[in-house]
């Protein structure tokens, strides 16, 4: 379940208390996220929206620990990961997150095999396990027989695919996907979510992903405003969740 | 290794750029191999010279003579064991271009004293018999397609012109590779029967065996205080000590080849630390997607300087090959001109090492700047 109003202890997988970010641009400075509260249990999936400066995508990067907040915590699965120096929280991200970027981010003279094998090239697996699980990834997005293909001879649709792969290789808690849609078309835009979708039900992976489209929003189980730097509205979507005001 | 794909994968990507910058290693690493070899060809003499051997000269230069009648009283200073004479004879073989060193030898003490250059007996001895006759060195043998039994002639310019006619006898090789193996001897009778009479029984230089080491310095001091103030006083020094005043004449190579080789490592490391920075610069939204699914700053440092070190290594492997090829070519096209050119093993791994301290260093900042790389920075750049 999904709860942005909650400031005090909770069991829930991301726990997000007071969070603040701000940026200093020229001698302005500039109020990203205010006081951010939010609990999202394993399994939930939800979609942040917003306009263009919201803090969508700093909210993202400050969850996925690869930014710091300016006050405030985020704990995943007990780790209070605000704290943890840049070493550990590196460590942290391969073993805990998964990202899917609207460019997809494919390193372009690697096959979809190699670029999935990424990851895991961190782990003490060896190469045979390694390509198991790579092989695992890839038939799970369908891309099974396209592992030799270099990214620019596949479709964007599938670019995607071979990037949500890499992100479910090393079988991290969540995925924070970021308009994992932006670049499709709308039959590619169905396809990526229907295959999240799949994700969340049948592999019980939490996912939070930014999105500009109501489309694509509304496939998920809960939509969160922001506006200002502030979640100003939460909606339930097409699953069970409570939702509350901005902190 | 299990970066192996990755770090071959981005070597390859830009084919045209990579085999540029191997061609720079490339003729960078022969050049140095190049520079190193003139370099110990100057400074054989020195490497080689025997610590028991002096060499007399007159005190004004080698280019003049000093009197035959020496030879008694050298050899009656206690610590000599045995004394030598020779003279330069600066002809050429056939045309201009086909110098190479003669000298008019002492055939009793010449095997004694130089007994790094071997003749087998049998040569020697026919040599010994034929006024006319001569010994060449291996390499100018093979430079000029003799054999024994050839008749040689030799033109000179300073004992009255003309060609002379020698009968090649023997042929010597030096003890390890690193021996002159140009010279050509001839007899001391055999010259002083046909040059003017103004040259006759004087000499270009004597060589001095002593007993010990030891003895070097007081021997020559003894030489030279005993022709003190005569009409040709001698300077007298140990055989490397000559070797390395004889290479000064040309200036100091050391110095020539050291700024060459400063020059060149210094271009070729500006040279391919702005391809690794360009390189990196170019993946900067893949560095960063590294770092973000969990590759820590030490993994990302590792892969750009292994590429920086993996293009080191086959562009350097790549310009020892060719020097490999190509010097023993120059070595015989110089011949004669130059001591022999032995690119030794030592200097190969010296090169290698050079090329991997280059691609280390060239890639050492651009890795540092990939490392320190801000993932939230890296992508709103791209």
């Amino acid at each position: 379940m999904v709860s942005v109003n909650n400031n005090g202890n909770s069991s829930a997988l991301i726990q997000v208390r007071g969070l603040n970010k701000t940026y200093r641009r020229g001698g302005e400075q500039i109020q990203v996220l205010q006081g951010l509260n939010l609990d999202v249990d394993k399994g939930d999936f939800v979609a942040f929206m917003g306009p263009s400066g919201s803090g969508k995508t700093t909210l993202l990067n400050l969850l996925g620990g690869i930014d710091v907040p300016t006050s405030g915590t985020v704990s995943v699965a007990g780790d209070e990961i605000t704290h943890m120096s840049s070493g550990k929280l590196t460590e942290w991200r391969a073993r805990h997150v998964g990202f899917v970027f609207q460019m997809y981010n494919l390193v372009p003279v690697l096959t979809a095999m190699q670029n999935v094998e990424l990851p895991l090239l961190l782990t003490r697996l060896s190469r045979s396990a390694r390509r198991e699980h790579v092989e695992a990834a890839l038939a799970i997005v369908g891309l099974r027989d396209r592992g030799s293909h270099l990214p620019r001879q596949l479709s964007g649709g599938q670019e995607q695919r071979v990037a949500i792969a890499r992100a479910i290789v090393s079988d991290p808690a969540f995925l924070l996907c970021d308009e994992p849609t932006g670049d499709l078309d709308r039959k590619s835009a169905d396809e990526i979510m229907a295959l999240i979708e799949e994700l969340v039900s049948k592999h019980n992976k939490t996912v939070l992903m930014v999105t500009h489209d109501p489309l694509v929003a509304a496939r998920a189980h809960m939509v969160l405003h922001l506006e200002k730097g502030v979640l100003v509205e939460a909606s339930k979507s097409n699953a069970g969740a409570s939702a509350g005001g901005a902190a | 290794m299990k970066f192996g794909a990755l770090i071959w994968s981005n070597l390859i990507r830009k084919k045209i750029r990579l085999l540029l910058t191997l061609g720079s290693f490339a003729m960078a690493l022969f050049l140095f191999a190049f520079l190193a070899v003139v370099r110990d060809a100057f400074n054989r003499g020195g490497d080689v010279a025997a610590a028991n051997r002096l060499v007399t000269i007159n005190r004004v230069s080698i280019i003049q003579p000093i009197p035959l009648s020496y030879r008694d009283k050298i050899l009656r200073i206690p610590g000599v064991q045995r004394v030598t004479y020779d003279n330069w004879f600066g002809g050429v073989y056939q045309e201009e271009k086909n110098f190479f060193p003669q000298f008019v030898i002492d055939p009793q003490n010449q095997r004694q004293v130089f007994s790094e250059l071997v003749v087998p007996d049998d040569q020697w001895s026919a040599f010994l018999k034929d006024r006319q006759g001569a010994i060449a060195g291996a390499g100018t043998a093979k430079r000029f397609g003799w054999k024994i039994g050839d008749r040689i002639p030799i033109k000179t310019t300073i004992y009255g012109g003309g060609a002379w006619e020698f009968n090649l006898d023997g042929i010597y090789h030096g003890i390890t590779p690193q021996h002159d193996e140009t010279q050509f001897w001839f007899q001391w009778d055999y010259f002083e029967e046909r040059v003017p009479e103004r040259f006759k029984g004087q000499v270009g230089w004597y060589t001095v065996k002593l007993d010990s080491p030891d003895d070097a310095v007081r021997v020559a001091k003894v030489i030279d205080d005993q022709f003190a103030n005569s009409p040709y006083e001698t300077k007298t020094e140990t055989e490397s000590a000559f070797a390395a005043s004889w290479v000064k004449q040309f200036g100091n190579i050391e110095f020539l080849i050291l700024v060459i080789g400063g020059v060149v490592f210094f271009t070729l490391l500006l040279v391919t630390g702005n391809t690794m920075a360009i390189s990196v610069r170019e993946r900067t939204g893949e560095l960063a997607i590294l770092k973000a699914i969990g590759f820590k700053d030490g993994s990302i440092l590792f892969l750009v300087l292994a590429e920086a070190l993996a293009i080191a290594l086959f562009g350097g492997l790549l310009g020892l090959a060719l020097a490999l090829v190509a010097i023993p070519a120059f070595s015989a096209y110089l011949s004669g001109t130059l001591p022999t050119l032995i690119l030794s093993k030592s200097m190969l791994a010296a090169g290698l090492g050079f090329a991997l301290v280059v691609g280390a260093t060239s890639g050492l900042l651009p890795g540092i700047g990939a490392m320190r790389l801000r993932v939230v920075e890296a992508f709103r750049k791209v």
